[in-house]
């Protein structure tokens, strides 16, 4: 048991950052890391021994992601009140850096939901091709081609003045 | 220029990854220096690369909140054992009791099962499993392999969405399923089979009474069941398999189902 801590323990800020990054809702994101503890907890044993323990935990976090993406597609879109950053609401003056922090993350999230698990897995948690493919459950030639579209894509967003989020109004500013 | 390989486009992004060998990155580089416009979108790309990891560096960095302290996960899912145990204790007293009081328990449950509860709900699945769970030739409408059919078939006649448990850490597997009828309504039927070929169904249905009811044990015969609602959707779990081995596969179903229901 001892072992079973030690293993997934220190993968635990690696799973809310890329369920954060990867939903955009903090407490949904934190909730999905609690799933796939949970089963991981529960499904020890289950797992491949040669397996390696952070390519299985990723692996059940972006199914349970994917999952609760589809069924909150389905409710409607919703975004959290708490995550609309000031870039949601206020479109930042050409003269600001396109750059911004919350606006590259904001970009990704306008990328494909298929394109985007690529690119923050590769990208941001430096999880290898071969490791990507294994968590997505695609061929390694996908991932590849998703990346490539990924990257050239998130350009064209930034490019268009880190206003990724713009075009499309927010009404939920309530309080 | 010629190279050990030519440069493909994840060569490309594998030096953007920092992914390549030392002789690989340098060839790359070679051919970077001698391509300015490949060599500007590659710099695109890495300055990218690095604005996510900055702007997502800080949540990581964040203390881990309780709910996901590894400690207290595997604290919590030690704790449904522990119960169980006074669950068995109240069984016993039950029995005890069972002499005097078992008629009118019956009654009880009679009366329940008229007006659409749980109890109702367990029985409906016992006699569904009565038909189809021997049945060998037609166990399912459909397969399997049509399980997304079969969700949206379910879902458009009992109103609400039905997910299919994962059931093969128990060492079930998914055979597929059906619409049914109840005296209560459409209800969707799901069937699973062990390496044996020994089988059991989970039924589902809307519930117009006890609509959030714990789980509760029941047998028909031969057929054990444990049934319970949440949200106002009612599952029962049934099989001829012991009602020991059924409950930890019920309650795997029900944590399952919590998520999406």
């Amino acid at each position: 048991m001892a072992d079973m801590a030690q293993l997934i323990e220190p993968v635990i800020p690696s799973l809310r950052r890329y369920a954060r990054t990867f939903v955009r809702d903090a407490g949904a994101a934190d909730d999905l890391v609690q799933d796939t503890l949970e089963r991981a907890v529960s499904r020890w044993h289950q797992r491949r021994s040669d397996g390696d323990t952070r390519t299985w935990l990723f692996t059940i976090l972006h199914n349970l992601a994917v999952n609760h993406l589809r069924r909150a597609a389905r409710r409607g879109r919703e975004l959290p009140l708490d995550d609309a950053g000031e870039s949601d609401v206020a479109v930042p003056s050409a003269q600001e850096d396109a750059l911004r922090y919350d606006d590259i993350l904001a970009a990704v999230g306008q990328l494909p939901e298929d394109q985007r698990g690529v690119l923050l897995l590769v990208s941001l948690e430096d999880v290898s091709y071969a490791d990507a493919a294994r968590i997505l459950d695609i061929p390694i030639g996908t991932v590849m081609s998703r990346l490539a579209r990924a990257r050239a894509r998130l350009l064209k967003l930034v490019e268009e003045h880190g206003k990724p989020v713009s075009d499309r109004p927010y009404l939920r500013r309530v309080q | 220029m010629t190279f050990s390989q030519p440069i493909t486009e994840d060569d490309l992004h594998g030096f953007v990854d920092h992914l390549l060998d030392t002789a690989r990155r340098s060839e790359v580089q070679i051919y970077l220096n001698a391509h300015p416009e490949i060599a500007a979108r590659i710099a695109a790309f890495g300055r990218q690369r690095e604005a996510v990891r900055t702007a997502a560096a800080p949540i990581a960095d964040e203390p881990i909140p309780p709910q996901l302290n590894l400690r207290h996960v595997m604290e919590a899912r030690r704790r449904p054992r522990a119960w169980s145990w006074r669950a068995i204790a109240a069984s016993v007293l039950l029995l005890v009791v069972g002499g005097a009081g078992g008629w009118s328990l019956r009654d009880m449950a009679i009366e329940h099962s008229e007006t659409g509860g749980v109890a109702a709900l367990a029985q409906e699945a016992a006699y569904t499993f009565d038909v189809y769970g021997v049945d060998r030739s037609h166990p399912v409408e459909f397969g399997a392999k049509d399980k997304a059919q079969l969700i949206n078939w379910i879902a458009s006649r009992i109103g609400r969405t039905v997910s299919v448990p994962d059931l093969t850490a128990s060492g079930y597997a998914f055979m597929g399923g059906r619409l049914v009828a109840t005296p209560h309504g459409a209800a969707g039927l799901l069937m699973y089979s062990n390496a044996l070929g020994q089988r059991l169904a989970m039924l589902v249905r809307p519930m117009a009474i006890d609509k959030d009811t714990r789980m509760s044990e029941h047998s028909y015969g031969d057929i054990h069941g444990f049934a319970w609602a949440s949200k106002g959707t009612g599952i029962s779990v049934v099989g001829p398999a012991s009602a020991d081995l059924l409950h930890p596969i019920a309650d795997e179903v029900r944590r399952q189902e919590g998520e999406t229901i």
